[in-house]
């Protein structure tokens, strides 16, 4: 496939491979453990995955998977309130595909949709304005759900429904903002990371200047990346550049998608209709200050939470989750008690078991023969276990 | 006429001349009568048929000529849309059913074939889709023998439903199981995957998509014939349909208790089912298809079967894609072209909804 094979050559990443092999022992280190290079993005570690690019990379790098999927960081008490929202009379309740089996406290999406709650999907927000359009006496409520990726395009939705007066569409907003989780996770004590590869996606809008105090602040580097396996691959070859030359800089590898300045419109789309919330809820992480933002009062007449009764329970995350753990890289996801075990794709209790960016779920779908192995005697275990 | 056919019986011809379906139309009387006449008899249009009786009647010893078992399969069609690039419900629900029998080594003979069509469907429609039912089993030799014909109210059934259930006949000494499959056989597929899959997403509307891909629905009994003329101990043959690849290669593995490993570099797929995975974000090996097999051969026979695959037109992008190993059980282990491993575990659920 033109543009893409380019960039899934192999014998390119074996160059790429030998390139890093070679590197990583000039990294000055202190430590006896590998080195740690978190990847933030969820598209990274599934990429990761389906590549196999951890068996190819030396034993002395660890990869460590970030909070950065936005299925998998959705709290359970805001899939409820979906769900509250969902089964109001006269609603159409649109949502992207990969939401509908995120875990409620009850149950998910897809079985409120058997259960007679007009759920439907869609592939852009923009699909559930037209629904609203040919619906004029329901009301159609659109689930949006994602980083600065995928909030242009609600804002300017919200602004076409305004622009079109269109009174039957609202907005549940849910979407969230990487940069102050990733300081949560570099202020988290028992982290140990020594460098970052930086969003794709959310860089194309927001550009390469917020990183900086990662690399100012926290003495980090951070390269930020596209999503073919050679762009990881070159990527992690420039953080460790900068690690064996003791620099700390914001780095873009990403440069035919990603200007360094962003995406003005698109940032001014997003700050016309949105603003910060004080804090948001993370599966996993727990409460996060500036972490998600909300609609400006001035749109309040489409913004769901304010149009709708949204119930806005708090509901903790299940206790046998380490999910946090396995963010901050503390724990590998096989370590955790329930991995493999309680938590499958099937019946994921933790976040990162829920979409196949998810580290776990990627760990579970894609872990390779010897996981496999290993979870197989897990069940057998357990099975055993429930016989007796 | 053939020793099994029964006499033509002679009565006047129901005529339609609505132009949508009603609940009428499967209230039982005239108007019922009309529609299966007209639009059913007219087009499948053959001795077992036209008496109209509550059954169709074969004589067993010329059944008995073909082989020594029956093989028997049923299957539902409600694909959304109806009429897709490279085929339609029509044509999915007969060769559908064919190439399940097929997969057995079975020469298919006979379909039955059910319709629940919603209240008020475009007559003209639903007279295209039965002449498309009736091209596709002339052209593949099967005839439809049988069938019934339900309305249901506006909302209680998505346009139209179609089921078929089909009677074929396996050859004698043809033993062809999912539980065959041996160390050391190869992997074959008879060519590109995912072509239906991609054609029924691009043709959604809502997905505005514009990428030229055509169904791969056909029927794959001469093909079965062409590999077992090559091979008669074909170990498994499995169509590919929903879950795609993956999920028959999982199934066979398990079911023999062998791993099956195949490779990435070597898997057919086309450039424009490629593009529209990448953007979907979807695995080819996952797609639907309507018209491909996956064959577990000895290892030794495996080039014989792939050029008799070769020769005819549905197998003419056969390839071997893997071979089997023994460990790790029941498993699907795909190389990549990295060079790495992953396991190909079967999906948990829906991938996409409704599209076979």
């Amino acid at each position: 496939m033109k543009y893409v094979d380019e960039f899934r050559d192999p014998h390119k990443a074996r160059v790429l491979v030998n390139a890093i092999g070679a590197l990583v022992s000039k990294v000055p280190t202190t430590k006896s453990r590998p080195l740690q290079l978190m990847e933030v993005c969820g598209g990274h570690t599934h990429s990761i995955f389906r590549y196999g690019i951890e068996k190819l990379l030396p034993d002395a790098i660890e990869l460590v998977h970030g909070p950065g999927c936005p299925v998998c960081v959705l709290p359970m008490g805001r899939v409820d309130d979906c769900l509250a929202l969902a089964e109001q009379p006269n609603v159409i309740f649109t949502t992207f595909g990969d939401a509908m089996r995120v875990p409620g406290s009850k149950k998910n999406l897809l079985q409120a949709k058997a259960d007679g709650a007009d759920v439907r999907m869609v592939y852009s927000p923009m699909d559930a304005l037209t629904l609203a359009r040919q619906n004029p006496d329901k009301e159609v409520i659109f689930f949006g759900l994602g980083f600065e990726t995928t909030m242009p395009s609600t804002a300017l939705t919200v602004l076409q429904a305004e622009r079109e007066n269109i009174r039957n569409f609202a907005l549940f907003c849910n979407h969230i903002t990487i940069i102050p989780t990733v300081k949560a996770i570099l202020d988290s004590p028992e982290v140990t990371l020594d460098g970052f590869l930086g969003p794709g996606h959310v860089s194309m809008v927001i550009g390469t200047a917020p990183y900086d105090f990662i690399a100012r602040h926290y003495r980090k580097p951070i390269v930020i990346a596209g999503f073919e396996p050679l762009d990881i691959l070159q990527s992690i070859w420039m953080v460790l550049k900068q690690l064996a030359e003791r620099r700390c800089e914001v780095e873009n590898q990403y440069q035919r998608v990603v200007p360094d300045a962003g995406n003005e419109q698109a940032l001014a789309a997003v700050s016309t209709v949105f603003e910060l919330r004080e804090f948001f809820e993370w599966r996993g992480l727990g409460s996060i200050d500036h972490s998600g933002v909300r609609m400006r009062k001035e749109y309040a007449r489409f913004d769901a939470e304010r149009k709708f009764a949204v119930p806005n329970v708090k509901i903790a995350d299940p206790k046998s989750c380490q999910c946090g753990e396995v963010l901050k890289g503390a724990i590998k996801p096989w370590q955790c008690k329930v991995f493999g075990r309680a938590c499958t794709p099937e019946t994921p209790l933790g976040a990162l078991m829920v979409s196949s960016e998810g580290a776990c779920a990627a760990y579970f779908n894609y872990g390779g023969v010897d996981l496999a192995k290993m979870l197989r005697v897990r069940m057998e275990e357990t099975e055993a276990e429930h016989a007796r | 006429m053939r020793a099994d056919e029964p006499h033509l019986f002679r009565r006047p011809r129901g005529k339609l001349r609505d132009t949508r379906i009603t609940l009428a139309h499967g209230a039982g009387g005239k108007a019922m009568r009309d529609l299966i006449d007209d639009v059913f008899v007219g087009a499948f249009g053959n001795a077992w048929l036209a008496p109209l009786e509550d059954q169709a009647r074969f004589s067993l010893a010329a059944l008995a000529i073909g082989g020594d078992r029956l093989a028997f399969t049923t299957d539902s069609y409600v694909v959304d849309p109806l009429i897709f690039p490279g085929g339609d419900i029509g044509s999915l629900a007969v060769n559908g059913t064919i190439n399940d029998l097929a997969v057995s080594g079975a020469r298919p003979l006979y379909l039955s074939c059910g319709v629940i069509i919603e209240e008020g469907f475009d007559v003209e429609l639903l007279r295209a889709i039965a002449q498309s039912m009736a091209r596709t089993a002339l052209a593949a030799g099967v005839q439809i023998v049988t069938g019934d014909t339900k309305v249901v109210q506006r909302g209680a059934a998505d346009k139209l439903f179609i089921n078929t259930t089909g009677i074929g006949v396996i050859p004698c000494g043809v033993e062809i199981a999912a539980t065959r499959a041996r160390v050391g056989d190869a992997i074959i597929v008879n060519g590109t995957l995912g072509d239906h899959g991609a054609a029924i997403l691009a043709a959604r509307k809502d997905l505005a998509l514009s990428a030229p891909i055509e169904s791969d629905c056909q029927p794959l009994h001469e093909l079965v014939r062409a590999m077992l003329a090559a091979c008669p101990d074909i170990h498994c043959l499995r169509d590919a349909t929903r879950g795609g690849l993956a999920t028959v290669l999982n199934e066979l593995a398990q079911s023999s208790g062998v791993c099956m490993r195949i490779e990435e570099q070597r898997l057919p797929v086309r450039e424009t089912v490629k593009g529209v995975c990448e953007i979907l974000g979807l695995d080819p090996v996952y797609i639907a298809n309507e018209g491909k097999l996956a064959a577990i051969v000895p290892g030794v026979a495996a080039m014989q079967v792939v050029e008799a695959m070769r020769a005819l037109p549905c197998g003419r992008d056969a390839a071997v894609i893997g071979e089997v190993a023994a460990a790790p059980e029941g498993m699907v282990v795909l190389q990549t072209i990295f060079g790495g491993e992953r396991v190909v575990d079967m999906l948990v659920g829906e991938q996409l909804p409704r599209i076979c």
